[in-house]
């Protein structure tokens, strides 16, 4: 799953300078390796934009070949030219409007059967296709046998072996970019019927179309409605006998065209394959498959889980990340070395104290902005980032995934939730942008809901813990109070939200130990733009706080706010903490570091105002992506509700605690 | 005799009450009729059930006779479901209807035209008939959802029941496709499947749609 191949801007932005350059167009299933042929291909330039009008992401760079320039589009995943979801739809698009000079179909060797039926559709509407046969290193292991000379006599098409993750069968795939091919002709039919049906429809058209006229007629018959608008806008006055006409067959089909049509396809597709594709007699179970059944049973897969995120999350981000490196860079980097040389450096060249104070005082833009920034939050959201790109591309999540999803249908969530569920421990910003693969609209807001609630995000949670480990007890209360509150809000969304959960399906790929090269970009794009989205608002909230403190206004908002502080039984200087904490989550909870390590707050004090400050207001980043994602209406909703429960269940459990003693 | 429809009604919440949630009878005020309805006297005349200490039990003769009713019953509800293609309320009320008229063999042929399904679409077991055990003699075991399936078992894909077209297409382009190899890999939490060389993982909803012939 391919959530973040490469961010760049979400803007809107039209392709790369491709002034004239031919289009090559990568089709085909999830999953099949299409990403690291892309990769492969074209380098370092590339551009990740959304198709116009969509959210999804489409890439596109360039390549050089024997000294002619191409653009290469990576397409999202598609199963069908028939398309239902919106990335398969702008998968089409770019096949019906962008006129490629080249589509590489590229599928799984291991599921030929299976994915054949759209090289026919791809064969069958003319395009200029290439099929590529992804994977072969796997499949041989498997002891699958494929004649690829005889698939492409058979088929009409070039057909190029490969295993691009090795490197294979990348000279061949650039020479058959080079060298092009002739639009594909169509060397099977179907039923009888069927060709006579798509005859009569056919024979209608008189229009010009990127797809051949029996493609179109498909398309049509199985009430395609975008193919339908195309038809009538190409067609004219013709168009109403058209429509007609397959009108009359659609309800003479109506019990079973999409059937008989894949049926058909398979019968074709089983010529085809015959004796060009061999597998043995026994399967061969793979050790990936063995360690697969174990991730998903749940006697095994929940231990499983659970070491994975120990060893993940807790040791390598937590102790390695927010400890380890934390302690290196702000403590030893930026305390010892970094900020009395800068401020030595200010002081020298800026006279008046105001404006040092702008830069190296309490809230400097470097001394605590850039500090917090590099010195804190850029090693865990680093290890972190670098953990779930692993586990991205180890395939774990889709196991993940339908592990969970019994428990998510309670929280009216599916499973598929469960990857911006996880991406939220990381960022929730990004992982609100994330929940828009979600498939209602209802689970994006319930998604969204408990995102702002009760997800700490990494930074937050690397200072949180660092802070309550300090008081026994204190993190297990805060553990507990966090997964009861997300618990019931999830329990209570899904009873007041109307509409229902929709059904859970996932192909589950193949377990792969992940490319260190791949997992790298992944980690280092996304960085990138964690980094550009939150360092312009550590300085701007560095810039605020300034103001605040020399026009005083900082103490009057300390002060009106330590009625509702001494309400939680906190200090008013915990104040500072929570308006800290409306620029960013962890800004606010390393605020309470600082407190604590003047021995402002006692065990009690210090879990309320944990407890309070993780499930307040999301940052600022975070509100503006769910504004941008939910509407202005959902966000203020969904900011207001998490304020009030914030505070509410901060005030019930200081009452709770106060009452049982127990801290 | 012909039973009143009423009567049968009652019969079929006894069995409930009694054999399915194991009371062993049927507190008379807790039934849908009041005590005083004549489909009681009818019953309890043709010695079915009996009536004493303001409850219902059954005698030998009305627990088959309740059987009986109560797989007729859910028989109709699976007509309605699987070929009629009526769901929901309406379709549980056509079944209501529906099922009075399923006796005198008109059950049997039912029964194997749906071919001897085990459950009601509510998840409810149907009371095997002599055809089913017939049939499951002769070794004809017919087409089951995939939640009938055990783990590891092995079937051919015999057809996808779906009101959602989408979803339908969506399976298809899977692979998921009458007349292929499928495989039941697990069934907790989510089940999960094999056909050809690919994994699946669906929902118990989904796999409710998904007929297999063992």
């Amino acid at each position: 799953m391919a959530l973040f191949k490469k961010k760049g801007s979400c803007h809107e932005t039209p392709s790369v300078a491709s002034s004239g350059a031919r289009k090559v167009a990568l089709v085909g299933n999830p999953n099949v390796g299409k990403s690291v042929l892309f990769n492969a291909l074209t380098g370092a330039y590339v551009t990740v934009s959304n198709y116009p009008g969509t959210s999804v992401e489409v890439s596109r760079g360039n390549t050089v070949i024997n000294g002619e320039q191409f653009e290469i589009i990576d397409t999202p995943g598609m199963y069908s030219v028939l398309p239902i979801t919106e990335e398969e739809r702008v998968a089409r698009e770019i096949l019906l409007n962008e006129r490629p000079y080249l589509v590489l179909h590229v599928l799984d060797a291991r599921n030929l059967e299976r994915m054949l039926p759209m090289t026919l559709q791809l064969i069958e509407a003319e395009l200029p296709v290439v099929l590529v046969v992804n994977i072969m290193d796997e499949a041989a292991r498997m002891g699958l046998e494929i004649d690829i000379a005889l698939l492409s006599e058979r088929l009409g098409i070039p057909v190029i072996g490969a295993a691009t993750a090795k490197k294979v069968g990348l000279p061949e795939i650039r020479e058959a970019i080079s060298k092009g091919t002739a639009a594909a002709a169509c060397r099977f039919s179907y039923s009888k019927s069927l060709e006579a049906d798509l005859g009569q429809i056919s024979g209608l058209l008189k229009g010009e179309y990127m797809l051949s006229r029996k493609a179109i007629s498909i398309l049509l018959l199985q009430g395609d409605k975008e193919v339908a608008e195309l038809a009538r806008g190409a067609e004219g006055e013709g168009y109403p006998a058209i429509e007609a006409v397959v009108k009359e067959k659609r309800f003479e089909r109506r019990e079973s065209l999409h059937l008989d049509l894949s049926m058909e396809r398979k019968r074709v597709v089983k010529g085809v394959l015959d004796g060009a594709f061999k597998a043995p007699a026994k399967r061969v179970v793979t050790l990936a498959e063995k360690i697969s059944r174990l991730t998903v049973r749940p006697a095994t897969g929940v231990p499983l889980l659970l070491i994975v995120l120990y060893f993940g999350l807790y040791k390598f981000v937590g102790d390695f990340g927010a400890g380890t490196l934390v302690d290196l860079l702000e403590e030893k980097g930026f305390k010892e070395f970094f900020n009395p040389w800068i401020t030595g450096v200010v002081k020298h060249f800026v006279p008046w104290e105001m404006i040092q104070e702008l830069f190296i005082g309490e809230y400097g833009i470097i001394t605590l902005g850039i500090r917090y920034a590099v010195g804190i939050i850029l090693p865990i959201v680093a290890t972190f980032f670098l953990f779930f790109s692993m586990l991205e591309d180890s395939g774990y999540f889709p196991r993940l995934a339908l592990l969970v999803d019994r428990l998510f249908k309670t929280l009216g969530l599916t499973g598929r939730a469960v990857i911006p569920m996880v991406l939220g421990f990381g960022c929730d910003t990004m992982a609100t942008m994330v929940t828009r693969t979600l498939e209602t609209v209802r689970e994006r807001v319930i998604a969204t809901l408990l995102l702002a609630l009760a997800i700490p995000c990494s930074a937050q949670l690397g200072v949180i813990l660092a802070l309550l480990s300090k008081a026994p007890g204190a993190l297990l209360v805060w553990s507990l109070c966090l997964l009861l509150i997300f618990l019931f809000i999830g329990l209570l969304a899904a009873k007041v939200l109307p509409g229902e959960t929709p059904m859970f399906y996932m192909e589950i790929p193949p377990m792969r130990l992940p490319q260190l090269s791949n997992v790298l970009t992944k980690t280092y794009t996304r960085m990138q733009w964690y980094f550009m989205e939150i360092l312009p608002l550590f300085v701007l909230a560095s810039v605020l706080l300034w103001l605040g403190k020399i026009t005083n206004f900082f103490e009057t908002m300390v002060r009106a706010l330590s009625p509702v502080m001494a309400s939680l039984g906190l200090p008013k200087e915990v104040a500072v903490a929570f308006i800290f904490g409306f620029f960013r989550r962890d800004y606010g909870a390393a605020g309470l570091y600082d407190l604590q390590s003047h021995g402002l707050l006692n065990p009690r004090q210090l879990t309320v105002a944990a407890v309070t400050l993780t499930l307040f207001i999301p940052c600022v980043a975070q509100f503006l992506i769910m504004k941008k994602e939910r509407g202005w209406k959902t966000a203020f909703a969904i900011g207001f509700f998490v304020s009030a429960l914030a505070f509410g269940s901060g005030w019930m459990l200081n009452r709770f605690l106060l009452f049982t003693s127990i801290l | 005799m012909k039973l009143s429809d009423k009567a049968e009604e009652i019969l079929e919440a006894l069995w409930i009450e009694s054999e399915e949630n194991g009371h062993g009878y049927a507190e008379l005020d807790q039934m849908e009729f009041a005590p005083s309805d004549p489909a009681y006297q009818e019953l309890s005349s043709q010695a079915l059930v009996e009536i004493k200490g303001g409850r219902i039990y059954f005698r030998p003769e009305g627990r088959e006779e309740g059987r009986k009713t109560i797989r007729r019953h859910r028989l109709a509800e699976r007509l309605m479901m699987d070929v009629l293609n009526i769901r929901g309320e309406s379709g549980d009320i056509k079944a209501c209807q529906f099922e009075h008229l399923l006796n005198e063999g008109v059950d049997i042929k039912v029964c194997t035209m749906l071919n001897h399904p085990s459950t009601c679409p509510h998840g409810k077991p149907i009371p095997a008939g002599d055809c089913c055990e017939e049939a499951r003699k002769t070794g004809d075991l017919g087409v089951v959802p995939l939640t009938e399936f055990n783990s590891g078992e092995e079937g051919d894909i015999a057809y996808i029941q779906t009101e959602d077209s989408k979803k339908m297409q969506k399976l298809m382009a899977m692979g998921v496709l009458p007349g292929n190899r499928i495989t039941l890999l697990q069934s907790f939490p989510s089940y999960i499947f094999r056909v050809g060389f690919s994994e699946f993982a669906i929902d118990s909803a989904m796999a409710r749609e998904i007929f297999v012939r063992r």
